[in-house]
């Protein structure tokens, strides 16, 4: 008797499952779309990782804009020159000059710098620990758990020791993923040939920010007047924000005179995925 | 005339998604714009349709018959299933824009509780076959009325001074609750 529970079981399901999967067959063929063979090619070429960088929802949906001329073929940021190049050839037109960005963390307010004011108990994600402002008495800082670690498909960034995120420079291909990922919009994208930047995103007045961390802007004003050109940088909002068509990257006279070390001229502090795992891991370990 | 108040019972007074809090997550994802909400809210009334109109016989005529209906959930998981993806080739191949305005929301129906709740619900009442498509249209139309209104709540929200901590989907689901309090006003007008 159980047995045959079994047999009717299997095969009314067995079927029902026969019947519309033929009937699916059938609306197939018959509501087939036709598509362009091309996508899949163009899909080889580029890294495939739906990364969002080039701000469409996801690599089939660059693949179709390109090939229709939507997007143009440096559109693919995750694939950068290279990537250009390949198709550029594949689709036979001339090559483009493909702008390299990569992510700045806007905070160096870590575990040694900022000053907590509370506990935070509540799940380790930057996005829930926003809505009660997590642990740091700054309220426009990292809350240092790693929500752009983990919306990084490249790899190319790791929380250090100081709880604070670090882009690897030469990993990094610019998708942005990591700057959506942040709820203090603290990561910025930028071009490679920036390299003036100033550490912090505190808009409070200069006496309150300098409480609650050590490298905080307090919009002194004194980058504002070493910077070789007239208004190269310009506080904004209690800020010092570089205004980058203006002021020269390749000096480092404005970071100079810098009270709290917020504003930092780039070279050195761009790090290399192998500096940080054979140094700076090892140094603290 | 049982057809009728079928109808109007599904549809306004028991309203699937503000009386039974089934199908959430299209209500709240896909209620963004008007337009995309009136094509998620209609092909998700056909879905319901056909679902009831092709769960009835398989449940009476397979799984009764047998005598083997522990396995209502898994019959109708699969008619459901089926039914979403010709649903889906259907938008693809008629309507390529409309395809991608529905995204992910589009195959997600098959796992939209509300559909699966209607399939129960229609063997739970013992309703026979002409009333349990009406059930399913009028469980539809209920969905379609309750995500338009939302979406149209939600477009003139994108005015309002939201304060920062209730922005996004919270605002939705307290706007979506207040909506239910008043669908409440319904209550006991049919059983």
């Amino acid at each position: 008797m159980t047995g045959d529970i079994i047999i009717i079981s299997a095969g009314s399901m067995g079927i029902i499952g026969a019947a519309l999967s033929l009937f699916l067959a059938y609306a197939d063929k018959k509501f087939k779309v036709e598509e362009d063979p091309r996508i899949e090619d163009v899909l080889q070429i580029i890294p495939n990782t739906n990364c969002g960088g080039c701000g469409l929802a996801g690599c089939r949906m660059f693949a179709e804009s390109v090939l229709v001329g939507k997007v143009s073929i440096t559109g693919c940021v995750a694939g950068g020159q290279s990537v250009a190049d390949a198709l550029a050839s594949y689709l036979g037109v001339e090559t483009q000059t493909a702008n390299k960005l990569y992510a700045v963390v806007l905070c160096r307010g870590g575990e040694k710098e900022a000053v907590k004011s509370s506990i935070y108990k509540g799940e380790k994600t930057c996005v829930a620990a926003n809505f009660t402002g997590g642990e740091k008495a700054c309220t426009y800082g990292c809350f240092g758990y790693d929500d752009c670690v983990k919306a990084c498909k490249f790899d190319a960034m790791a929380m250090n020791d100081n709880g604070l995120p670090v882009v690897f420079y030469d990993t990094c291909v610019g998708c942005g993923a990591c700057a959506r990922a942040c709820p203090r919009f603290i990561i910025e994208m930028h071009d490679v040939s920036h390299k003036l930047f100033n550490y912090c995103r505190n808009k409070d007045k200069g006496a309150v920010a300098r409480k609650v961390c050590k490298v905080s802007c307090i919009a002194c004003s004194l980058c504002v007047k070493d910077c070789p050109v007239e208004g190269g940088i310009e506080i904004i909002d209690n800020l010092a924000v570089v205004n980058y068509d203006k002021c020269p990257q390749d000096t480092d006279a404005p970071i100079k005179r810098c009270p709290t070390k917020c504003i930092l001229y780039d070279e050195e502090e761009k790090i290399t995925k192998e500096f940080y795992y054979s140094t700076l891991k090892k140094t603290a370990a | 005339m049982d057809v009728i108040l079928i109808f109007i019972s599904a549809s306004i007074v028991n309203n699937i998604v503000l009386s039974y809090f089934l199908g959430i997550c299209p209500f709240v994802g896909v209620s963004n714009k008007t337009e995309s909400a009136l094509n998620m809210g209609l092909a998700t009334t056909f879905v319901m349709t056909l679902t009831a109109a092709i769960t009835w016989p398989v449940w009476t005529y397979v799984l009764v018959k047998f005598n083997i209906p522990f396995l209502q959930y898994v019959a109708f998981i699969i008619v459901i299933a089926a039914l979403v993806q010709f649903v889906e080739m259907f938008i693809r191949k008629s309507s390529p824009h409309l395809y991608r305005a529905l995204g992910i929301y589009l195959p997600l129906i098959t796992t939209n509780c509300a559909v699966l709740g209607l399939a129960l619900f229609m063997v739970l009442r013992d309703y026979n076959y002409i009333e349990s498509i009406f059930f399913g249209f009028g469980t539809g139309v209920g969905f379609t009325i309750a995500i338009l209104m939302m979406s149209g709540i939600r477009e003139e929200l994108e005015y309002a001074d939201v304060p920062p901590v209730f922005q996004g989907i919270s605002i939705t689901l307290i706007i979506a609750g207040m909506m239910a309090l008043a669908f409440m006003g319904f209550a006991g007008l049919i059983r």
